[in-house]
């Protein structure tokens, strides 16, 4: 594989001048040096050492970014999967400028920490996190699920940082098991993360791979459960229900750990405690909130998997805007 | 196991003996297997390289997401179960996870086709050529004797993508041990050569082909028997210029008439040299128990009812 990016240069340009046709985006076309890589000096993501740590304000900011991205995503292609993206922005944003190891400049390195989006369909949220650590550019974003590009509606391995193709529910958990299990035999160092959907785990391999991580002993991977309460057809514990949750993943032999999915306190403790535990895989149930962050999407199943239309749209990111004006606020005061 | 002097072995042993033939050369190969490892002779491997032997229960789909991610680290894993499981129950996993992102998983699956035997349809796959060789990128192999299974497996390891490999459960004579055998993925054989009908067979149906060719002969109908390893991709060229010599083709498999060897030989004459096709195989019915012999009897899989056919056919 391509140690580079391929799409850093020209290619990347004439794909978005063919691609791009958000009036919003030609508005407001954000900077071409990705946000949030060098904010702290010497910062080094996924050191438990690392003394300095990104505050939780640079945080909200990052993760007020990666919502304004999947707006811009869904609505550009006209379809896609806002709800499930905007519940787990918290999530993609603590692991991609925080916890994980990883390089946007070289994607393939060696000891990075994987991530398996086993929720797959919630891949604007995982291209908005990419995008804005710097793995391509977020303009790109408004090219989802539109022909020639490579960001496709659900994420495979032309996308630079993603580390495995997922969509299928119920698989990704699998893969990211097996990834665990090949660092282990190797006696790599490097930690595994999957982010799941809590409708996701209905699916009967989820429980096949939960017994097989947790037989194997696989303290290196972390299972990431977005428990915003509502799958398709409507409340999870209305459809099918998985609940209760933690007790299910600790009678797998995990260790269980449930948190706010929107208090980044509370999600570096849960992310340091799944580093620390030993001898066992880590589940953290992070309970969310369905379309955070966009007022008329919260806790609604109409947005699970819908574009806004314009007016919609304009809305969405009124609210997003009005919080990126608040988190100004907070950085003067 | 010898009978009448000939050599016998099921290709399931010889997919055993081989990945232990070939761990040492690589370190990175791994077993994986879904509590049939004594079946599918993966305890061969087992048994000299524990820590490289990986048992997933009886879970077979979360078995080829494993398999995906151990490969995403550099591993090459090598993924066994029955056919039924590895290509029928876990179709999906094996098209969603190895196949589209065309990763290196090697799928050893046993057991396939009639001579299961006994056990009866519910076990005895006859869908899992036409199920493969459906994904994009996947390569299909059907080996029919212990030289052509110890070779698939070498080429398979030597490949840089996904492979699914066909064995059976029941012992087949050795065919191939000549000192000229070369095999390569992607390229059949001419195993007789002939001028009246063309006889493309694979796995276990070649030496049935054989055999058929020979009680031919005695008739003074002289059929070309060609040898198809690589059902995908097919070796398109082999089939054309034997046809174009004799005019019409039979197929001979142990698998569904419907999507494996027959329909591949259709599609390539259809495009490129249209012929009268029969095609030998499963007639889109389930199989039952019964010894393999009986079955491939019953089943007019043998040298006696290919014979049969082809001078139907004729």
């Amino acid at each position: 594989m391509t140690k580079g990016n391929p799409y850093h240069g020209t290619e990347r340009v004439k794909l978005v001048a063919n691609l791009t046709n958000s009036p919003w985006t030609k508005r407001k076309i954000r900077g071409m040096i990705p946000t949030g890589c060098c904010l702290v000096a010497g910062y080094a993501p996924g050191s438990p050492e690392t003394e300095e740590k990104m505050t939780n304000l640079e945080l909200k900011k990052h993760a007020n970014d990666v919502r304004k991205g999947i707006i811009e995503g869904v609505h550009s292609a006209k379809a896609g999967h806002p709800g499930g993206s905007l519940s787990a922005a918290d999530v993609f944003t603590f692991l991609y400028f925080e916890e994980m190891n990883i390089d946007p400049e070289n994607p393939q390195m060696e000891d990075r920490d994987r991530f398996v989006l086993s929720k797959g369909h919630t891949a604007p949220g995982l291209y908005a996190a990419l995008a804005n650590r710097g793995f391509f550019p977020v303009e790109d974003l408004v090219t989802l699920r539109k022909l020639g590009s490579y960001l496709q509606g659900h994420p495979n391995l032309h996308i630079p940082g993603v580390d495995m193709a997922s969509g299928s529910l119920g698989q990704g958990i699998s893969a990211a098991a097996g990834m665990a299990l090949g660092a282990k035999m190797q006696n790599r160092t490097y930690r595994v993360y999957t982010l799941l959907g809590d409708g996701e785990i209905e699916e009967g391999q989820v429980w096949e791979a939960a017994m097989f991580a947790g037989f194997r002993r696989l303290d290196n991977l972390c299972v990431i459960v977005d428990n915003n309460n509502l799958q398709i057809d409507g409340p999870i514990d209305h459809v099918c229900s998985p609940y209760p949750i933690d007790k299910k993943f600790e009678a797998f032999n995990f260790h269980v750990i449930n948190v706010d999915a929107h208090d980044f306190d509370a999600l570096r403790a849960a992310f340091s405690e799944a580093r620390r535990t030993k001898g066992m895989p880590t589940c953290i149930v992070a309970h969310s909130l369905k379309g955070k962050g966009v007022s008329y999407m919260e806790n609604s199943v109409d947005w699970h998997g819908k574009a806004p239309n314009d007016e919609e749209f304009a809305v969405a990111m009124a609210d997003l805007d009005r919080t990126e004006r608040e988190l100004a606020k907070e950085v003067e005061g | 196991m010898a009978e009448n002097g000939i050599r016998k072995i099921a290709t399931r042993e010889s997919y055993g003996n081989t990945l232990k033939e070939l761990a040492a050369e690589y370190p990175q190969l791994v077993v994986l297997d879904a509590d049939l490892a004594a079946a599918t002779k993966t305890s061969i491997f087992r048994k000299a390289y524990p820590d490289r032997h990986i048992d997933c229960g009886i879970a077979e789909a979360n078995m080829m997401g494993v398999a995906a991610g151990l490969s995403l680290t550099g591993m090459i894993p090598f993924v066994s179960s029955f056919a039924m499981f590895a290509a029928g129950r876990a179709f999906e996993q094996v098209r969603n996870s190895i196949g589209y992102p065309h990763l290196n998983v090697k799928i050893g699956a046993t057991h396939a086709g009639i001579t299961v035997g006994e056990d009866g349809a519910s076990h005895q796959c006859n869908e899992d050529i036409a199920l493969m060789r459906t994904i994009p990128g996947m390569v299909v192999m059907c080996p029919s004797d212990d030289v052509e299974a110890r070779a698939a497996v070498r080429a398979a390891v030597e490949y840089n993508g996904p492979v699914y490999i066909r064995f059976g459960r029941a012992a087949v004579p050795v065919i191939n041990d000549r000192p000229d055998y070369h095999f390569e993925i992607g390229k059949g054989a001419v195993v007789k050569e002939g001028t009246d009908v063309t006889i493309v067979a694979t796995g276990i149906c070649v030496d049935s082909a054989l055999g058929a060719a020979e009680l031919l002969e005695a008739e003074g109908i002289h059929a070309e028997v060609v040898n198809i390893c690589t059902i995908k991709p097919l070796d398109e060229e082999i089939i054309l210029n034997s046809v174009k010599k004799t005019g019409k083709a039979v197929t001979v498999e142990e698998h569904s008439v419907i999507g494996g060897l027959g329909s591949a030989v259709c599609d390539c004459l259809c495009a490129k040299y249209p012929a009268p096709v029969k095609k030998l195989g499963m007639q889109d019915v389930f199989g039952e128990s019964g010894s393999a012999a009986e079955l491939v009897h019953k089943y007019g899989l043998d040298a006696e009812g290919v014979y049969k056919s082809v001078k139907e056919f004729l």
